[in-house]
């Protein structure tokens, strides 16, 4: 029986509506209790003058799997003056935007982050996203298994079968040990196995004669149906092109209509993701600018639907997503090498390095859309903050892009550091922005919102007892005068970060590699004959292994944390 | 009675098939028989019923002969090794699972040692390619469900991937494929007459060792530029000839193999197909894949690449990972002495090295964790034998397009016998131990 209790901080929890007060935090068992809980052995930790917040939970960022690991072997660059030896209580860890798996629990947890989602799993590839996570030390994790351009789903919804679409969600979901329902570029990466792709909501995917409209709200209806903790994630279709809001906007619109039903508490029926590369007006590179304000409006207003950034942080990253198609036209773009693998029956995937120079007017752009989005929300329990990682930055960048959210001194200074300034600034609306986001505002959009859209918000993302005990502590005095750089200071290497009940960071040094746990949910569903049969058929005919040899047995998943649903009826 | 095991994974090469069906003894002791395996995967399970296998670890003596020592005296002597070592080579890892190497790892991070895989003398050339240009390519079905267009480059799967062409490349019907071989066009590039050759449409009979040539000249021929008369022996109408079919292609994919990637320009040429592949993504839709040969090469890559970044020929010893063939390859750490012990695992150089190589193995403290009589095993101060992964002990491998698939136990290892894992984890904590002094 381990008890803790973290005395005087200023504590920010938006679950208990606890706005910097001072306050104490008592810890037993792994759990939040009430103080008067714990016995005087408890051991104390002092955050006076500090901030404590609970841990981060990260909704969306590529940190396990093939794509990633391609990404890890083909840029050996990447490495470079990155790496810290092995210390008593860690390994060697090194790599900038594609960190090895070490570095990655490591890096999440110095920042205060304990959970994080794997944004893209194909499902074929689901056991190496599962070796990696189990290699992942401290942090939580779940991954989002993709079925925008899966056969079966293709199959099912063009003939409106929504029943069977659900009783194959929960045979995959059970079978890659996935967390959630993920769309990525619907029906245009399954046009991409002929070089070809789907850019509006209703272009027909070859063959399979279904559109992307249609894809989409079967994906919703199914996932309301069964009542998932999380709802459909999706990566809209024409990511990344000049003009491509009006898409943004008409898929957004689909949600419309839809009331989110669960017993997670969670309210949205869609998650827009990295909505930074889908906000962009214009129609080349020559005259492109933000459509932030139209897309903001919108969200502002529909309140089923929450997003998350993609804020682009200004380095040479790697990029890398299930949009396949969308990776070709990059590598055109800037001719740097490209990777590719299509995955039969289910996905692709891409990689391409890419270099946000601030020198480069349409990245400045970029930079301001990102920051724009979080800026403009209205209600930030419905924005996240996320670089996609590490599509537009790498997740180490977060207390860089908390440090511009929170200060219009900061934006000032990185405005006037850009080549074409001037001309940002016309195609933007950061200049005119004069919102501060408060730590309160940060706690709802790194903690209590996120945990909130995936169904978590009863164990993730706040201080109240019964919640587990993910505790940062922050060494920032919200009190006091500040300058902008000692928000990233802060932030990048918390005081003390406690994973459920175990102290794994203190002082930004890593003390422990905690007890992380592999998130996935079981969705119960009624015996579904046909759809067994339907898989069997498949797999005999179409895939190149064998069903039995396609489950991802326990083994991979050594410390699950199984979330149940039941939609038997 | 016997017992019949299905969807057994095959421990031999890339190709990884999982479709075996095992015919176990009542007792579950002796493999009987063994269906739809090629036949150097059925020998690969019989031959874990060899009457003549070793089952103790040996230590060679001064004058030649073997000593059996016990698993304890086994693991003292590696540990020892490794930590007295100031550089070992810790060679091998791709006739293992990936559970094994990742144990291995973490020795190699303890001990400072150079971690490389049989990469570094096959497709180490390839990933080194990739690195400079990308590498755009597909899983194995897509090639059974869309490709039309097939091209073997300087490899012969006829006998070293033998079921390749029936489940994945050339014979199967897919969803988009449903004629099966009548859909394909099937393209061999080889100086040999092989039988894969015999059996393509198209036989580019190239000059040996004028790959980077042919492979710019279909480049050139893309363009409609102009060509001269022969490249590298090959007519020109017949170059114009194969780019157009591939050209015309709805999906097409080149699969390569050592005459490539260890022939003359080597990661060059590589790169070069790679960039053909990529022009081809122009006209159609094209993939490459390397034909990657140990069942588990893949796999020591990949956790090698999430673990530490790099694929192979990875350097530990100054505290932080660090990659660079040429310098931290095994070979050249071998033939310049840079190395004072060598543990091998999976692979076999002894057999695969250059003489040169191999000499310089037999002269130092050498370690041998092997469940045959090999080459390197005659030549290293301790062999020590260990369960079959695929046959006696199971754990993840990863085929030649990066899927990973979770090799079967059919059958108990002989009494006594350790697997790989086991082994591994005895010497990590042995050396926890000796290093608990420092």
């Amino acid at each position: 029986m381990t008890e803790y209790i973290i005395r005087n901080g200023f504590v920010f929890d938006p679950t208990q509506g606890i706005k910097g007060d001072k306050a104490d935090i008592a810890v037993k068992d792994g759990k939040i209790v009430k103080s008067t809980e714990v016995s005087s052995k408890a051991k104390t930790v002092d955050a006076s003058g500090k901030t404590v917040m609970a841990g981060a939970v990260e909704i969306h960022a590529h940190i396990a799997g093939p794509k990633v690991n391609e990404g890890r072997n083909y840029r050996p660059e990447d490495k470079l003056f990155t790496y810290k030896p092995k210390s008593a209580s860690s390994r060697m860890a090194g790599g900038f935007s594609i960190p090895t798996t070490f570095k990655t629990g490591y890096e999440y947890a110095r920042m205060g982050y304990t959970t994080a989602m794997e944004a893209a799993m194909p499902p074929l590839y689901a056991r190496h996203v599962h070796e990696e996570i189990k290699d992942t030390p401290i942090i939580d994790e779940g991954a989002y298994p993709v079925f925008g351009n899966n056969w079966f789903v293709l199959e099912y919804l063009k003939n409106r079968e929504i029943e069977n679409t659900c009783a194959y969600i929960s045979w995959l979901l059970e079978a890659s040990k996935g967390y959630a329902v993920k769309v990525v570029n619907p029906g245009g990466t399954e046009a991409w196995g002929w070089g070809l792709n789907c850019l509006t909501i209703d272009d027909p995917v070859p063959y399979f004669d279904i559109t992307p409209r249609e894809i989409v709200t079967g994906l919703i209806e199914a996932n309301e149906t069964l009542g998932l903790p999380h709802s459909v994630h999706i990566h809209q279709n024409s990511l990344g092109n000049p003009g491509n809001y009006t898409v943004t906007l008409d898929t957004l619109k689909l949600a419309e209509g839809f009331r989110a039903k669960n017993k997670f508490g969670r309210e949205q029926v869609l998650h827009s993701t990295h909505l930074q590369f889908h906000s962009y007006g214009g129609d080349s590179w020559a005259n492109f600018e933000s459509k932030s304000k139209e897309v903001m409006d919108y969200v502002n207003k529909q309140k089923n639907i929450t997003i998350d950034t993609g804020c682009v942080t200004l380095d040479e990253t790697t990029t890398m997503t299930a949009d396949g198609p969308f990776e070709h036209h990059l590598t055109e773009l800037n001719h740097l090498k490209w990777a590719n693998v299509d995955v039969e029956l289910e996905t692709a995937a891409g990689i391409v390095p890419y270099i946000y120079s601030p020198d480069i007017k349409v990245c400045e752009i970029q930079w301001a859309i990102g920051l724009e989005l979080a800026l403009m929300a209205k209600d930030p329990m419905r924005c996240f903050i996320t670089t996609d990682h590490p599509n537009a930055g790498p997740f180490t960048r977060y207390p860089r892009i908390i440090k511009w959210l929170m200060s219009a001194e900061a934006r000032k200074k990185q405005i006037e550091s850009f080549k074409h300034g001037a001309k940002m600034v016309e195609a933007t609306h950061i200049a005119g922005i004069d919102r501060e986001l408060s730590l309160y505002d940060i706690a709802q959009m790194t903690r209590a919102g996120p945990a909130k859209a995936l169904g978590l918000s009863h164990q993730y993302g706040g201080l109240a007892p019964g919640m587990d005990a993910d505790i940062v502590v922050y060494d920032f005095n919200p009190e006091k005068p500040h300058k902008p750089e000692d928000i990233e200071k802060a932030f990048s290497a918390a005081a003390y970060v406690m994973k459920t009940g175990v102290p794994v960071v203190i002082n930004g040094e890593i003390v422990s590699n905690g007890n992380k746990r592999t998130l996935w949910v079981k969705a119960k569903v009624n015996e579904n004959p046909q759809v067994m049969r339907d898989i069997r058929d498949k797999f005999l005919k179409y895939y190149s292994v064998t069903q039995a040899n396609y489950d991802v047995s326990s083994h991979f998943v050594p410390n699950p944390h199984v979330i149940e649903v039941d939609a038997t009826h | 009675m016997s017992k019949s095991v299905t969807d057994v994974i095959c421990p031999f090469c890339g190709t990884l098939c999982d479709d075996l069906e095992v015919i176990v003894s009542d007792d579950g002791k002796k493999i009987e028989d063994i269906y739809n395996a090629c036949a150097i995967g059925a020998e690969k399970f019989m031959h874990a019923q060899a009457p003549d296998r070793i089952k103790r670890p040996r230590m060679q003596q001064p004058d030649g002969s073997y000593k059996e020592v016990s698993y304890d005296e086994a693991v003292e002597y590696t540990a020892r090794m490794l930590y007295n070592a100031k550089k070992p080579l810790m060679y091998g890892w791709s006739s293992t699972s990936c559970e094994a190497q990742s144990v291995g790892h973490e020795i190699a991070e303890k001990v400072g040692a150079i971690v490389d895989n049989t990469a570094t003398v096959c497709h180490g050339t390839t990933l080194i390619a990739v690195q400079d240009v990308g590498i755009p390519s597909c899983t194995l079905g897509e090639i059974k469900n869309r490709a039309d267009r097939i091209i073997f480059w300087g490899c012969n799967p006829c006998h070293a991937h033998p079921r390749h062409q029936s489940r994945y490349s050339v014979f199967p019907r897919g969803f988009f494929t449903n004629k099966g071989h009548m859909n394909r066009k099937v393209i061999v590039v080889d100086p040999r007459v092989t039988d894969t050759a015999k059996l393509a449409d198209y036989h580019y009979q190239i000059e040996q060792g004028r790959d980077f040539e042919l492979l710019s000249a279909f480049r050139v021929a893309l363009r409609n530029e102009p060509l001269p008369e022969t490249v590298a022996g090959i007519p020109r109408e017949k170059i114009i000839e194969g780019a157009e079919v591939m050209k015309s292609g709805r999906f097409g994919i080149i699969f390569f193999g050592m005459g490539v990637t260890q022939s003359l320009s080597k990661n060059h040429n590589i790169d070069n197909a790679i960039m053909l592949t990529k022009d081809l993504n122009e006209f159609t839709k094209f993939s490459i894949m390397a034909m990657r040969g140990h069942y588990n090469v893949t796999g020591s890559g990949q956790v090698l690449g999430w673990q530490f970044g790099y694929p192979f020929s990875v350097d530990l010893s100054r505290g932080f990972a660090r990659y660079n063939p040429g310098e931290t390859s095994s070979n050249d750490l071998l033939r310049r002495g840079e190395v004072d012990a060598v543990f091998v695992l999976g692979s076999d150089p002894g057999a695969h090295f250059p003489i040169s190589s191999v000499r310089k193995i037999a002269q130092l403290p050498s370690v041998c964790v092997d469940p045959h009589i090999t080459p390197t095993s005659e030549i290293s101060k301790l062999h020590v034998p260990v369960a079959f992964v695929g046959v006696e002990v199971g754990g993840n491998c990863y085929r030649m397009d990066n899927v990973p698939i979770e090799a079967r136990k059919v059958v108990d290892p002989p009494e006594g016998v350790l697997t790989d894992v086991e082994f591994l984890t005895r010497v990590n904590a042995r050396l926890d131990q000796l290093m608990g002094g420092k």
